[in-house]
């Protein structure tokens, strides 16, 4: 299903808000009910088109947050300062109201069950909500792969999906924190963006070959696919994606 | 019409005029590549037209940049819909570079390093239509933008212009580049919005 989804003409499809959730006091997650969804991977996105009265419509993409479950798929929105489609998804648009999704979009940062070998997940901010997807495909799919998640965070109260995170961290999975402005009380270590030292203390070796999604802002995803890079890891086991502009 | 979405306006929409559809314009100039940045040493650069008979051209930095220098300014597409207007840009014209290569090939891949490709038919890369572009608004070409030297094709969509590109090969037949294997368009023509499979 997922891989025709991928190769399949891209249509227009309507979609209906189902559900929202607010994950932090500014990024919402909004379930959409599409009917005829095709299916999708871990880590692809969705364009989602918005129409004025005027007829006047604006396209972004968004990060599917979920795994494939029938015509319901959750994106989660950070609100991007000026822009354009995201600050209506994140605080104007309500339960009901219809839009429109094109996808699934993107067949390189996914991933897919029949992989064994160990994942790497980094994330800076919302760039966690594909890799989140990542997460659970692999308890859906009940996959034996070992996984990591390091997560590059302003602050405690900036976490996207904090609580199903304790509960991943509860059922084994390696998570660390990297806080960029505000630690959490008794925190061992300043506030630090993700660094050499850091990579080398929490992340897999270059020797386990795993393979590394890097997602974030553009700044970020640089930094750290270099720092990777640099400490050794195959260049093409570093898949990323980077977003930037309004 | 599509469905009107309650409560959305969307933004001025004079700033949307001149712009193919579905793009809004930017003053930044993003970095979207699927892997980590390439770092190649000056020393090291070539670049290659292979052709359909295996036959090689070759130039290292030095017989590169020796070649006729053009100044470009064009306007750039992204499928992930921002346009930026007026970029100004030195490079090589593809005419300078495919000017004397014997070929009877309708299509090429370009290759870059780090391992991306994508593929044109050989017609869009000539009659001043592609560069290989080495200078960005006056200064060396950033590593994150495609630095040392990137392709330049502003007609398409900016994922046909490969950074980090080191060679192209010319076929008889079109073979499908790394975006165009994972659900991008084929050609990618940012005015009839080329963006996906089937569109």
């Amino acid at each position: 299903m997922a891989r025709a989804a991928v190769l399949g003409r891209l249509t227009w499809r309507a979609a209906t808000v189902a559900a929202m959730r607010d994950e932090t006091a500014t990024a919402r997650t909004l379930t959409l009910d599409i009917a005829g969804w095709p299916g999708h991977l871990a880590g692809q996105h969705v364009d989602i088109r918005l129409t004025a009265p005027d007829g006047y419509t604006a396209v972004r993409s968004y990060s599917i947050a979920s795994v494939a479950d029938g015509d319901r798929i959750d994106v989660t929105v950070e609100p991007v300062r000026d822009g354009e489609v995201s600050p209506y998804l994140a605080r104007v648009v309500g339960v009901g109201d219809p839009l429109e999704v094109r996808g699934p979009v993107g067949g390189w940062f996914t991933w897919r069950a029949a992989q064994s070998e160990p994942v790497q997940l980094v994330a800076g901010g919302s760039g966690v909500v594909p890799l989140m997807a990542m997460l659970r495909a692999r308890a859906a799919a009940a996959s034996a792969a070992p996984f990591q998640l390091l997560y590059s965070t302003r602050r405690p109260d900036t976490v996207i999906y904090h609580d199903e995170l304790s509960r991943c961290v509860a059922d084994g999975l390696p998570l660390s924190y990297a806080y960029t402005r505000t630690v959490p009380v008794g925190w061992p270590r300043p506030p630090a963006r993700v660094d050499a030292a850091l990579l080398a203390a929490v992340t897999f070796a270059p020797d386990e070959h795993p393979t590394c999604y890097v997602c974030g802002p553009t700044a970020f995803v640089e930094t750290v696919a270099d720092l990777m890079v640099a400490a050794g890891h195959d260049a093409q086991r570093v898949r990323t994606e980077r977003f930037g502009g309004p | 019409m599509g469905i009107v979405t309650p409560g959305f306006r969307g933004r001025d929409r004079a700033s949307s005029t001149d712009l193919p559809p579905g793009q809004y314009l930017t003053r930044d100039f993003p970095v979207l590549s699927a892997g980590p940045t390439p770092k190649i040493r000056l020393d090291d650069w070539e670049f290659a037209i292979t052709t359909e008979t295996g036959e090689v051209k070759r130039w290292d930095w030095p017989a590169f940049t020796a070649l006729p220098i053009q100044q470009i300014t064009v306007d750039l597409h992204c499928v992930t819909r921002w346009s930026k207007l007026g970029t100004s840009w030195e490079g090589v014209s593809l005419d300078d570079l495919l000017g004397g290569v014997d070929t009877a090939a309708d299509y090429t891949l370009v290759h870059s390093y780090g391992g991306y490709t994508t593929n044109l038919p050989l017609e869009d890369l000539m009659d001043g239509q592609a560069w290989i572009a080495f200078r960005y608004d006056g200064e060396e070409l950033a590593p994150e933008h495609g630095g040392p030297a990137r392709l330049l094709v502003p007609h398409l969509y900016l994922w046909k212009s490969a950074k980090w590109v080191r060679g192209i090969t010319l076929g008889l037949q079109d073979q499908p580049g790394f975006w165009e294997s994972l659900g991008y368009h084929n050609y990618g023509d940012p005015w009839r919005e080329q963006r996906y499979w089937g569109d």
